[in-house]
C-alpha cells in the first residue's frame, strides 16, 4: 500500500543538508550498513502485515468455500483460466527479471538494471491489462458483485435443481465478492510497486545506486516477489476451482 | 517537592519572552528541539520525533476531551432510572462515540504515540526513529482517519456501539459507519506504521553498548506492542472494510439472509480488538515499571521476567478472542479452550505485578506525583486483572458478560491501567519533554483526586453488572438507581481531576521551574542528555557501559551537554554504594 | 455448596444460582485476598522505605528465580481451579436437560415474542412453572439480540439464522427482570420483560386460559399450506423424505455423512434444502427462505417433531380449525396478548392432538414439576398426559 512507497521514497531521498558520510546516508543513521539493515527489516515486517491483511480476506474466503464448494466452482468456472495461466507466467517472469534487475544493481551495471526494471514493470502492466480485459468482461455480463449482479440460469448446470438456483446465485455473489476484493487489492499493489519502479528507474538513470548503495532497489523486488507470491496463491483458489466444470459453459 | 540537586543546573531563567509558551534559545541556554527552529511549517512538517510526539500529544488531548464530555453525559442520564436527558437514539450515539474516540483515537495512541515517540530514540541511544518520514505520515493518516470520524459524527453520528457487530452495523443503523469505519480503517494504518517503525528503530538503532538486555522494560514493552500493531491491526482494518462494503454493496459476507455469518465478524473483531487492549495496556505496564524504578531507585526486580512476560502477553493475546463469545453460540469445546488460554494470559500479568511490588522492597520510596500514578496503576490494575477471571470462568460469564461488570472490568483496565499510566508518564518525562517542572504539590493533589474520582465511578458498576443490569442501557430499572448516583458522582469528581493536570501542565510551560537533566536521578538514557533535548537527542552518540537500572549517586551519572568535557561517554567507576 | 449470599447479588430463583454465587464467592475471596496483599504490601513498603534523605542509594536486588516461580505457579493452580469450577458450570448451563418444557422465542427489534407448546403466545412476558425445567429454543428475526435472566444467571445470545438454546428450572415464584443485553439498536434498553415463575396450578390454570392453537398445530396448518405434503407424505411414494419419526435421527446425507435431524438441520434444510440433501432424494425442494418467518419456522419444527413414530398416521386434523384465532402469522399486536393472558380458551384447540403415544419426546416432560394430571384441559387423546406436541 502507499507506505511502502513512502518506505523506500525515505531512504531514496535521504536529507540532503545532513549527510554525513555519504550522500545517501540519511541524518540519523550512523551508516550506511545500519540504514540498510533498518530498510530491509522494515519491508520484511510490512510484509508481514501485509500477509495479515490478505489472511482476512483468505480466512473469509477458506470458510466460505467450504459451506459452498458447488457455488464456488460453478462461479470460478467463468473465470478464463488461461487468461489467469497467462498472467501467472507474466508475474513469474517478472519476478525474473525483477530478481535480474536488483542483481546488476549489486553489480553496479546501470545499463542492465535500467534495462530489467522497465521490462520488469512492462510485464506489470502487461498483467494489469490482461486484468483489465477481465474485469471489463465481468462487468459486462453484471458480474460485478452490485445491486445489479446479475447470473443467468444458463451458467448454473442443468444438474442444480431449479428450487435452489436463487440460493445458488446468492453464493456465486458472494465469490465474485471476494473475487474481485482479492484481485482488486493485489492490482493495487502491483500498481503501487509500478509507481515504485519510475522512481527506481529515474534514479537508476541518475545513477543513484551503487553496489554500497541499493537499497532501493532491493526492498522493491522484495515487495515485488511478494505481491507474486500473493498472486501464485490467487490464482488456483480462484481460477482452478470448477475448472473441470469450465468446457460447457464458456 | 522532590527536586534534587541538579548536576546540570541550568542557566537563570531570563524573563519570559512573550512570544510562544516554551521556550526561546535565551531561556534555556542550549539550542534544543524546541528552539530549533519556528514557525507552524517546521512544527507541521517536522520529521523530529519529538516534535512528532508532541503533535500527538496536542491532537489525543482533543479527542480525550470530547471522549470525556461524552462519558460525563452518559454518566448524567444515567443519573435517574428513566431516560430523560436525551433520546434513546442519541444516548446510543453517545456512547458508541465515547467508545470510538477513547478506544481507536486516544488509548491506542496515547502511550506509543506520544511517550513511545519521543522516549524510543532517547532510551536507545538514537538520534531518530528508524524512518522519520514514516513517523510524520503516521500522524496525518491519525488525523485523517479522526476527520473521517469527525465528520460521521458531526453529520449525526452512529449508534452501532465501538463494537460494530453485524448484522446491525451492516443492515440497519445508518450509513455513517462505513464513514466512521473509514476512519479506523484509515487510522489503523497509523497504527501499523508507528509499531513497524518502533521495531526496526530497537532493533537497528540501538546506540554502542545497548544490549537487548541492558534496554529499559519502557522498551520491552513497547516491542510487544508493536509486535501486535502489525500483527493485528491488518485484520481489523480488512474486517472494517468489509463491513463497509457489506453496507454498500449487500454482499452478505455477514449477513444470514444471504448465506453469511454474524457470528463471523465477532471472531475478526474481536481477534484483533482483544490484542488491541494489549496495545492500551502493555505501553502502560512499560511506563510503570520505569516509574517504579525511578521513584524507589531500584532496579527492576526480576528484570527479564517483567521482560518476557510482555512478550508473553503478546502472543497470548492472539489466542485468547473466543472469550468474547462464550454466550454468542459457540461450541462449548471452542469455549473451553478460549477460557484456558485466557487463565494462561493472566499469569504474566499476575508475574509483572508481584515483582513491581518486590521492586520497592527496601528501596529508597520517593512519593512524587509520578510515582503516586504508578502505584495506584498497580492497584486498579490489579483489582482490573482479578475480575478478568470472572469473565474468563466460563459459567460466571455468562451471568456478567454484557453487564455493567464488564463495562466496570475494562475501564479498570483501560482508565485505571491505561490513563493512569499515561499520567504517570507524562508527569514523569514532562521535565524532559518541556523543559519545565511541573507543581509537585498540584501534582499530588491531583493523583489524588483522579484516584478517588475513578473508583467511585467505576466500583459501582461491577455491583451493579453483578445485579443484572445490561450494559448499553439508555433507561434502566429503578433498583439501580442507588448505585448508579454514586457511579455520577465519581464521574463528575474524575472529570474535575482530571482538569488540574490539565491546568498545571499548560501553566508550567510557561511558569514552570526550570527542569535539570536528570531531575529524578534516574539511570535512563533520556535523562543523560539534556532538558529538553537537543534536535539530535544527543550532543556525542552515547557508549552504555553500565546495566539498565544500575542507580549510582548523581556525580557519577553524566550528562552529554554541550558545555561538558570530551569524553563521549559518562565516566563509569566502580563507585561505592551506601 | 451453602455460602453465605454476598451482598449485591440477585435474587437466587433458579437451581443454577446458587451455584454461580458460589463460584462468585470464590473469585470475591481470591481477588479480596490477592488485592488486599498488593495493597498491603505497598503502603507497608512505602511507609518503611521511603526515602529518608536525598542522596540515598539503596543496594540493588537482583531478582529471585524461586519467589519468580512461586508466584507464576500458584496463580497459575488457582486460575485453574476456577477454570475447572467455571467449565463444568458452563457445562450445566449449555446442556439443556432432556425432559424439559419447551417455549420457543423469538426476539425482534424490540420485543420478545414467545410460543408455548400449549399454543399460548405471549409479549415481553414469560410464565413458566416453578420447579419444572424449561427449554428455550430462540431466534431473531432482525438482529443480535441476547436473553438474560439475571435472577436466573442465564444469559445466551439470540442470532439470526439459526437456533442458540438456554434452559434453566425456577424455584421461586415470582417476576423476574428479562433483559435484552446485546445491543439491538435504538430501543435497546426497551427490549425487557419479565418472567413469571408461578406455581404448577396457577400455570395450568393460566395456560388453560387463552391462547391459539399449539405451535405443532399451527405449523401443520402451514405445511399444508405451503403444499409441504405434496412431496413429504406419510407414504414413502412422496418424491421428499417421509418426515414421520425424522426427528432426533441420524440422517444420511449425500456426501456429507450421518447428520442429526436437530432443529438446525431441519431449519436449514427449509430455507436451504441444496445444503443437506438425504441420501436417496433430489434436491428438488424450492427454499421457504423469506417466506416463511421465524415463528412460523419454528412452529414446523414443532410440528415436525410431533410426527414422532411411524405408525402414528399424521394426525389430519383440519386445516381450517382454529380460525378465530388468526395469530398463525407474525406480527400480533403487543397487548393484544399482554393484556388479556386468560382470554376465554378458544373451542378447538383442546382436540388438537398431534402428540406420539411415546414417541421421541420423553413421557410427561413436565411430570417433574409435579401436577402429574392436573385438570387442564390439554390431555388430549393420544396417551395418558402426553402435552399435545
Amino acid at each position: 500500500m502507499a507506505h511502502a512507497e513512502t518506505l523506500d521514497a525515505h531512504d531514496a531521498h535521504g536529507d540532503a543538508a545532513t549527510h554525513h558520510a555519504s550522500s545517501n546516508l540519511a541524518h540519523h543513521f550512523d551508516n550506511l550498513e545500519q540504514q540498510r539493515e533498518a530498510g530491509s527489516l522494515g519491508m520484511w515486517l510490512f510484509l508481514v502485515t501485509e500477509i495479515m491483511f490478505f489472511g482476512g480476506l483468505f480466512t473469509g474466503y477458506i470458510i466460505y468455500r467450504t459451506q459452498h464448494p458447488q457455488a464456488f466452482a460453478i462461479a470460478s468456472s467463468t473465470l478464463d483460466w488461461k487468461l489467469g495461466a497467462l498472467n501467472t507466467v507474466v508475474l513469474i517472469v517478472s519476478s525474473l527479471t525483477m530478481a535480474l534487475a536488483v542483481y546488476f544493481a549489486q553489480m553496479g551495471s546501470r545499463r542492465m538494471q535500467i534495462i530489467f526494471l522497465v521490462v520488469t514493470m512492462l510485464l506489470g502492466a502487461v498483467f494489469l491489462v490482461v486484468k483489465g480485459f477481465e474485469y471489463a468482461d465481468k462487468f459486462e455480463h453484471h458480474h460485478f458483485p452490485s445491486t445489479n449482479f446479475v447470473w443467468e440460469d444458463k451458467d448454473i448446470p442443468a444438474t442444480v435443481a431449479p428450487a435452489e438456483r436463487d440460493e445458488m446465485k446468492h453464493h456465486i455473489q458472494m465469490f465474485y465478492w471476494i473475487y474481485f476484493a482479492m484481485t482488486g487489492l493485489h492490482a493495487l499493489h502491483m500498481i503501487i510497486g509500478i509507481g515504485a519502479m519510475m522512481f527506481l528507474i529515474f534514479y537508476a538513470y541518475r545513477g543513484r545506486y551503487t553496489p554500497e548503495y541499493h537499497a532501493p532497489v532491493e526492498l522493491t523486488g522484495l515487495y515485488w516477489h511478494f505481491v507474486d507470491i500473493v498472486w501464485i496463491f490467487l490464482f488456483p483458489l480462484l481460477y482452478l476451482l470448477g475448472a473441470h466444470l469450465a468446457g460447457g459453459t464458456h | 517537592m522532590s527536586s534534587h540537586d541538579p548536576s546540570n543546573p541550568p542557566p537563570s531563567s531570563s524573563e519570559p519572552s512573550g512570544l510562544g509558551m516554551i521556550g526561546s534559545r535565551a531561556r534555556f541556554g542550549h539550542e534544543n528541539y524546541i528552539n530549533a527552529n519556528y514557525g507552524i511549517k517546521s512544527w507541521l512538517l517536522t520529521k523530529d520525533h519529538k516534535r512528532i510526539a508532541l503533535l500527538y500529544l496536542a491532537s489525543i488531548t482533543v479527542f480525550f476531551i470530547l471522549g470525556g464530555i461524552y462519558a460525563l453525559t452518559i454518566r448524567l442520564e444515567l443519573l435517574t432510572p428513566a431516560g430523560d436527558i436525551v433520546q434513546p437514539m442519541t444516548y446510543n450515539k453517545l456512547f458508541t462515540q465515547h467508545g470510538i474516540i477513547m478506544i481507536f483515537f486516544f488509548l491506542i495512541p496515547s502511550i506509543p504515540a506520544v511517550l513511545g515517540n519521543f522516549l524510543i530514540p532517547l532510551m536507545i541511544g538514537a538520534k531518530d526513529l528508524a524512518f522519520p518520514k514514516l513517523n510524520l505520515l503516521s500522524w496525518y493518516l491519525y488525523l485523517a482517519g479522526a476527520l473521517f470520524t469527525i465528520w460521521a459524527l458531526l453529520n449525526g453520528g452512529i449508534d452501532t456501539g465501538w463494537t460494530f457487530y453485524t448484522p446491525y452495523s451492516t443492515t440497519f443503523s445508518n450509513s455513517y459507519v462505513v464513514a466512521a469505519g473509514l476512519g479506523i480503517f484509515i487510522n489503523g494504518f497509523s497504527s501499523i506504521l508507528t509499531g513497524l517503525n518502533f521495531i526496526v528503530t530497537i532493533h537497528t538503532m540501538r546506540a554502542p553498548g545497548m544490549t537487548w538486555f541492558r534496554l529499559p522494560l519502557f522498551i520491552w514493552s513497547h516491542y510487544a506492542t508493536s509486535l501486535i500493531m502489525i500483527l493485528g491491526t491488518p485484520v481489523i482494518a480488512i474486517t472494517i472494510l468489509l463491513v463497509a462494503l457489506e453496507r454498500i454493496v449487500h454482499i452478505g459476507i455477514f449477513d444470514p439472509r444471504l448465506g453469511g455469518d454474524p457470528v463471523l465478524f465477532q471472531h475478526f473483531f474481536w481477534f484483533y480488538s482483544h490484542p488491541a487492549v494489549y496495545i492500551m495496556i502493555l505501553p502502560s505496564m512499560g511506563v510503570v515499571s520505569e516509574l517504579i524504578s525511578t521513584h524507589s531507585r531500584k532496579n527492576v526486580f526480576g528484570y527479564s521476567f517483567v521482560a518476557f512476560s510482555s512478550l508473553a502477553i503478546a502472543v497470548f493475546g492472539f489466542l485468547v478472542w473466543g472469550h468474547h463469545l462464550f454466550t454468542s453460540s459457540q461450541s462449548v469445546y471452542a469455549g473451553m479452550i478460549f477460557s484456558f488460554v485466557s487463565f494462561a494470559v493472566a499469569i504474566p500479568s499476575a508475574v509483572k505485578v508481584f515483582n513491581w511490588t518486590a521492586t520497592l522492597y527496601k528501596g529508597s520510596i520517593s512519593y512524587d506525583t509520578p510515582m503516586l500514578y504508578a502505584l495506584g496503576f498497580i492497584g486498579l490494575f490489579t483489582l482490573g486483572g482479578l475480575t478478568g477471571l470472572f469473565l474468563a470462568a466460563l459459567g460466571l460469564d455468562v451471568h456478567l458478560t454484557d453487564s455493567y461488570f464488564i463495562v466496570a472490568h475494562f475501564h479498570y483496565i483501560m482508565v485505571g491501567g491505561a490513563l493512569m499510566g499515561y499520567l504517570g508518564g507524562l508527569h514523569n518525562w514532562w521535565p524532559k519533554i518541556t523543559g519545565r517542572m511541573y507543581p509537585e504539590g498540584w501534582g499530588r493533589f491531583g493523583a489524588l483526586v483522579i484516584f478517588v474520582g475513578f473508583n467511585l465511578t467505576f466500583f459501582p458498576q461491577f455491583l451493579l453488572g453483578y445485579l443484572g443490569m445490561p450494559r448499553r442501557y439508555h433507561a434502566y430499572a429503578e433498583e439501580f438507581q442507588v448505585l448508579n448516583v454514586m457511579s455520577t458522582a465519581g464521574a463528575s469528581i474524575l472529570g474535575f481531576g482530571l482538569l488540574i493536570p490539565g491546568i498545571y501542565f499548560i501553566w508550567s510551560m510557561r511558569y514552570g521551574k526550570f527542569a535539570p537533566a536528570n531531575p529524578w536521578a534516574a539511570t535512563g538514557l533520556e535523562w543523560r542528555t539534556m532538558s529538553p533535548p537537543p534536535t539530535e537527542n544527543f550532543v556525542r552518540t552515547p557508549v552504555v557501559t553500565w546495566e539498565a537500572y544500575e542507580y549510582r549517586p548523581m556525580e557519577e551519572m553524566e550528562v552529554i551537554g554541550p558545555d561538558k568535557g570530551n569524553t563521549a561517554q559518562p565516566a563509569h567507576g566502580e563507585a561505592t554504594r551506601t | 455448596m451453602q455460602l453465605p449470599r454476598l451482598p449485591f447479588t440477585p435474587e437466587q430463583a433458579s437451581t443454577v444460582s446458587g451455584e454461580v454465587d458460589a463460584l462468585y464467592t470464590y473469585l470475591v475471596a481470591i481477588t479480596l485476598f490477592f488485592s488486599v496483599l498488593v495493597t498491603v504490601l505497598i503502603f507497608y513498603f512505602a511507609v518503611k522505605y521511603r526515602r529518608r534523605s536525598e542522596n540515598e542509594l539503596p543496594q540493588p536486588i537482583a531478582g529471585s528465580v524461586k519467589l519468580e516461580t512461586m508466584w507464576t505457579v500458584i496463580p497459575f493452580l488457582i486460575a485453574m481451579t476456577i477454570f475447572v469450577w467455571g467449565a463444568s458450570l458452563y457445562f450445566t448451563l449449555y446442556r439443556p436437560p432432556k425432559d424439559a418444557i419447551e417455549i420457543y422465542v423469538v426476539g425482534k427489534q424490540w420485543m420478545w415474542k414467545f410460543q408455548h407448546t400449549e399454543g399460548q403466545r405471549e409479549i415481553n412476558e414469560l410464565h413458566v412453572p416453578v420447579g419444572a425445567k424449561v427449554k428455550l429454543t430462540m431466534t431473531t428475526e432482525d438482529v443480535i439480540h441476547s436473553f438474560a435472566v439475571p435472577a436466573f444467571r442465564i444469559r445466551s445470545d439470540v442470532v439470526p439464522g439459526r437456533y442458540t438454546f438456554a434452559w434453566f428450572e425456577a424455584t421461586k415464584t415470582g417476576r423476574y427482570h428479562l433483559f435484552c443485553t446485546e445491543f439491538c439498536g435504538t430501543n435497546h434498553s426497551g427490549m425487557i420483560g419479565w418472567v413469571e415463575v408461578m406455581e404448577p396450578t396457577a400455570y395450568q390454570a393460566w395456560l388453560a386460559g387463552g391462547g391459539s392453537d399449539s405451535p405443532a398445530a399451527q405449523g401443520e396448518k402451514m405445511f399444508q399450506s405451503l403444499g409441504c405434503a405434496t412431496c413429504h407424505r406419510a407414504d414413502t411414494q412422496g418424491r421428499g423424505p417421509v418426515l414421520t419419526g425424522v426427528f432426533g435421527k441420524l440422517q444420511r446425507i449425500q456426501g456429507v455423512g450421518d447428520v442429526t435431524a436437530d432443529e438446525a438441520y431441519l431449519r436449514e434444510s427449509i430455507t436451504n434444502p441444496a445444503a443437506k440433501v438425504v441420501e436417496g432424494f433430489q434436491p428438488i425442494m424450492p427454499s421457504y427462505q423469506g417466506q416463511v418467518s421465524e415463528e412460523q419456522l419454528l412452529q414446523l419444527i414443532a410440528y415436525i417433531r410431533s410426527l414422532g413414530a411411524p405408525d402414528q398416521g399424521t394426525t389430519m386434523t383440519n386445516a381450517g380449525a382454529g380460525q378465530e384465532e388468526p395469530s398463525t402469522t407474525t406480527g400480533i399486536a403487543p397487548d393484544a396478548q399482554r393484556s388479556n393472558p386468560l382470554a376465554p380458551t378458544s373451542p378447538n384447540q383442546m382436540q388438537r392432538n398431534t402428540a406420539p403415544p411415546g414417541g421421541l419426546s420423553p413421557q410427561g416432560r413436565r411430570s417433574s414439576s409435579g401436577t402429574g394430571g392436573t385438570g387442564t384441559s390439554q390431555t388430549g387423546g393420544g396417551g395418558g398426559n402426553s402435552n399435545n406436541r
